[in-house]
């Protein structure tokens, strides 16, 4: 190891992953990797029809039921509600319950062997009176069936910029650049696929399970088990992959195992096969955004209209805060004097969307970098020209009237991207030579931002704590209910710690995320684990080397003999301190002073809790004020040649610029943004989620298909950092904004390869097929 | 029914169902986790262990077919040291995110480099490509298995290991 002294090095390094050694030798204990013993296993039995009311739940007589138990409804001791945003989602449908997807659990049999679970499962039987259904955004408006109040409309949000009437002011512009489009739902496709373990124990319900917000589950799980807060304990096994699919549905999969358990006063074992995973759990939201965009013959953008729908499916669950994001970034990073959106979420009976990495935004920034590109068309300026004349930089004032101060990175994206571009491309496109058919090549451009942490008031409501502790065994604890979902944040908070400590990072151990052990540090979720977490790890880790530094100056003056207990009790494994290192300021003081400590006072431990910048205030009611604490930005720009006979699309370059503040682990930083960049070509290109009836119609990894490593093109990662001053060493969310930006670049790419308008997602072959023959480019994809 | 196998060095006798799947039978039989189930289709890769060499998806194999063969899984991939050259690549270049994916691509990816020691990276994707990864974007999965290749060409040169930043963790111990 390089470092010897831990205050030195840390922060700014790409050490190894502390979790990466259990994960390349598979000893890493996934869920369905634990050890249960005695553990029985259950499949949910679910509805048939998208709508209903349930009848009857039928058990075939010439089957043996002798080694099953059957949850129901009647099993639950507490509140039938999955505690969320509005509580309206029953665990289990209750005879004579309305049935509002196809996929609503209605029981779960539970068997010693999960094929004996899946064969009884087949033998429960279902009446139900079927109800008429919708299943699509325009039959939600037209509201024929009513499944939310009169209108169908889950959420209403809407942004004033300004009293003018934007109609009057569009109408007054020189141009206006005006299109409709449409994203499909898409898979979050964790190769993991979710599951949960629940015992019980002494009346307590103990749950561990593949998950990202383990104080979601204990929430959820108080009410319906009728249990206090102790006595529910929530923990994560390592996790494999979430991408926001497991930051609410886990509580569906926690309710069924824990009554299942409780049920058979056995463990039980809830693991979902990838079938059911895709059918069941929630996806990123289809929408449709209408967007209208004013402006000058010399390219100043005037005014926006912009109306948001997004489906909400059969239930509230998440798409209040979905709308939201997706409306507060519908304008995109431009200066705009007029502003007016309109966010809806409707429902339908399909089942419900969810959190999905860039949660709404990635819709609305499909829709605004596409207008965008489009009215650079108009007033015939570069794309990268118009964009910079029309960024918001510091000082500028957004939609919702929050004014960016510090941290704005919008110039310097697009500056790092530039300077890419002029630079020859690291590797020439070799594998392209391969392509049979005559090609056509286009270049599309992104920029984009993306609020970093919750919206609005969020994270002061929230209140994220974390602790950190000196161990009985040496060293030291970080506390907090972050969950590590392969982003790393085993690792970051161990160098944020480390290095606030003055201690190597090996000193430092990070608890497992249960609530029985760990503070409610807010959900892991919204960019904000490293950024806002990290912030009061490191706020923590600072007061406590602050209050053992004071209390070994107090204690080695009044006791002489301290100073020899310090040195014997050092660990052999210390670093020696730096020559000429202050006294009380070396690691090895640290380290020393918190065994010394345990010795003679006992344990010790830092909590601290997030607090806002000051100055971030923000109203719900007229949607003003300060959206977001900061923002990331990012450029991203993409070459692709369309085959012209298939339609099949190469990506052939994609460059993708974020400023993250500050990176605290470059190489994390770089796989998140890779990571999320592919996600997003996967939207844009080849990922498709169709439903027929409310019910998915390809729930298999082998037709429900996400990008391999042949399709991947080289991604080139440019991280820019302009520091965040509140963040921890200047660094702000990452996690998301790599999702937003490429599929408009995508979009953008094939409207100038095809010369036909490219609005929806994902374009397909088939897709740009049918939008190649409306365009009347007869001489593209004629033979296939 | 009783049958042997060679499993991860050591010759083995299991009573088992014929049909059932290899993977089941490493994971609930023998407490060998580390192989995993993304899919159970053939199509993630995830569950990848060698029969005789060679990788195959054990989610799709019935235990009858691995009689009398040879079978290799992740936990078994470095014999007795730690991690593999290509294991330590994995975890240094940031290879691995959430981690699911990594058992397969590490059995897939030692075979291929053993094969194609001089593969491109174009070539490396093709190797790769019935492993998914949802989460690198495949890029540092990529670099690692580069960085691997170059360092056992440098030290079949007899340069020894030029490893790229001489972490401790880059070589098994
Ligand atoms: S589990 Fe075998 S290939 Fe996916
Ligand atoms: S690291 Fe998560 S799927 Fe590959």
């Amino acid at each position: 190891m390089t470092e010897s002294n831990g205050s030195q090095r840390s922060v700014g390094d790409s050490p190894p992953r502390v979790d990466g050694t259990g994960k390349v030798t598979g000893a890493a204990l996934y869920v369905d990797d634990l050890p249960v013993p005695g553990a029985w296993h259950g499949r949910t039995v679910r509805s048939t029809v998208p709508h209903g009311i349930l009848r009857a739940i039928r058990l075939d007589a010439d089957f043996d039921w002798s080694q099953v138990v059957v949850v129901t409804a009647e099993d639950i001791p507490g509140r039938n509600l999955i505690t969320l945003i509005v509580d309206d989602q029953p665990a289990l449908v209750p005879l004579g319950g309305t049935i509002r997807h196809v996929e609503e659990a209605v029981a779960v049999v539970v068997a010693p062997t999960r094929a004996a679970a899946l064969e009884a499962s087949r033998h429960v039987t279902l009446e139900v009176d079927a109800l008429p259904s919708i299943h699509d955004l325009d039959a939600a408006l037209a509201a024929a069936v009513r499944l939310h109040g009169d209108d169908n409309v889950q959420k209403r949000l809407e942004i004033h910029r300004d009293d003018a009437d934007i109609d009057a002011v569009l109408a007054a512009c020189d141009h206006v650049v005006e299109g409709v489009y449409t994203t499909g739902a898409q898979e979050q496709m964790y190769i993991e696929t979710q599951g949960m373990v629940a015992r019980w124990e002494d009346g307590r319900c103990h749950v561990v399970g593949s998950l990202q917000c383990p104080y979601y589950v204990h929430t959820a799980l108080k009410p319906l088990l009728a249990l206090g807060d102790d006595e529910v304990i929530v923990g994560q096994a390592v996790t494999g992959g979430g991408f926001g699919g497991k930051e609410e549905y886990p509580s569906m999969l926690a309710a069924h195992a824990a009554l299942a358990s409780l049920k058979t006063g056995r463990p039980v074992k809830l693991i979902y096969d990838r079938g059911e995973d895709i059918a069941v759990t929630t996806k990123r939201h289809p929408a449709r955004v209408r967007h209208r965009l004013g402006l000058r013959a010399d390219g100043t953008l005037v005014a926006a209209d912009v109306d948001v729908l997004i489906d909400g499916g059969a239930y509230v669950t998440l798409s209040p805060v979905v709308l939201s994001r997706a409306i507060l970034h519908a304008t995109g990073p431009y200066r705009i004097p007029h502003v007016r959106v309109v966010g809806r979420s409707m429902a339908t009976n399909t089942p419900p969307h969810g959190a999905f990495r860039g949660f709404g935004a990635p819709q609305t920034t499909f829709a605004y970098e596409r207008q965008m590109a489009k009215a650079a068309v108009r007033v015939g300026m570069d794309p990268i020209a118009f964009r910079r004349h029309n960024l918001l930089r510091d000082g500028d004032t957004t939609a919702t009237g929050q004014v960016l101060s510090g941290s704005v990175g919008s110039d310097a994206v697009v500056d790092a991207l530039e300077q890419a571009l002029e630079a020859e491309p690291p590797t020439p496109a070799t594998r392209f030579g391969t392509l049979s058919a005559p090609v056509r090549r286009g270049r599309g451009l992104a920029v984009c931002f993306h609020g970093a942490g919750f919206t609005g008031s969020g994270e002061a409501r929230l209140m994220g704590r974390a602790t950190v502790a000196a161990l009985p065994t040496g060293g030291f604890e970080v506390r907090s209910s972050s969950t590590d979902i392969g982003q790393g944040a085993l690792t970051i908070f161990t160098q944020i710690a480390a290095q606030a400590l003055g201690v190597d990072p090996v000193h430092v151990h990070i608890a497992q995320a249960s609530t029985d052990r760990v503070p409610d540090s807010g959900p892991t979720v919204a960019s904000r684990t490293c950024m806002v977490v990290g912030r009061v790890v490191e706020q923590a880790a600072t007061a406590l080397r602050e209050r053992l530094e004071t209390w070994g100056r107090s204690a080695s003056s009044a006791a002489p003999a301290a100073s020899t207990a310090s040195t014997a009790s050092a660990p052999p494994t210390a670093p020696t301190p730096a020559p000429g290192t202050a006294a009380g300021a070396g690691a090895h003081d640290v380290l020393a002073l918190a065994r010394r400590h345990l010795d003679q006072v006992g344990e010790v431990a830092e909590t601290r809790t997030y607090e806002p910048p000051a100055g971030v205030a923000w109203d719900d009611d007229t949607y003003t004020g300060s959206a977001y604490p900061v923002f990331g930005w990012a450029a991203c720009l993409v070459d692709l040649a369309v085959d012209e006979d298939s339609l099949e699309v190469t990506v052939e370059r994609c460059l993708h610029a974020i400023d993250v503040g500050r990176a605290i682990h470059p190489r994390i930083v770089k796989g998140q943004i890779e990571g999320g960049t592919l996600q997003a070509l996967g939207w844009a290109l080849w990922e498709s989620v169709p439903y027929a009836d409310g019910r998915v119609a390809n729930p298999s990894m082998t037709d429900c298909i996400i990008p391999t490593s042949s399709d991947a093109p080289e991604l080139e990662t440019i991280l820019v950092e302009v520091p965040y001053a509140y963040g921890p060493h200047g660094a702000k969310g990452v996690g998301e904004i790599p999702m937003d930006g490429p599929a408009a670049a995508v979009a953008s790419a094939l409207e100038q390869a095809l010369g036909v308008a490219c609005d929806e997602l994902p374009l397909l072959p088939e897709v740009l097929q049918r939008l190649v023959a409306q365009g009347g480019a007869a001489s593209i994809g004629a033979s296939s | 029914m009783k049958l042997r196998l060679t499993l991860n060095g050591t010759a083995r006798q299991l009573d088992v169902h014929p049909m059932r799947r290899l993977l089941d039978v490493l994971r609930a039989d023998l407490a060998l986790t580390g192989s995993k189930e993304g899919c159970g289709e053939g199509e993630c890769g995830a569950c990848t262990v060698l029969i005789d060499g060679e990788p195959v998806n054990s989610c799709l194999v019935p235990v009858a077919q691995a009689a009398d063969h040879e079978v290799v899984t992740v936990e078994h991939l470095a014999d007795e040291a730690l991690m593999s050259d290509v294991q330590a690549a994995l975890v240094e270049f940031g290879g691995t995110q959430c981690g699911i994916c990594t058992p397969g691509i590490a059995v897939c990816a030692t075979v291929a480099l053993e094969r194609e020691p001089d593969a491109s990276r174009e070539r490396l994707r093709e190797l790769l490509a019935g492993n998914l990864c949802r989460c690198t974007g495949y890029q540092l999965i990529i670099d690692a298995l580069a960085d691997a290749q170059a360092a056992r060409a440098a030290a079949a040169r007899g340069h020894g290991a030029e490893r790229g930043t001489g972490h401790p963790g880059a070589t098994a111990s």
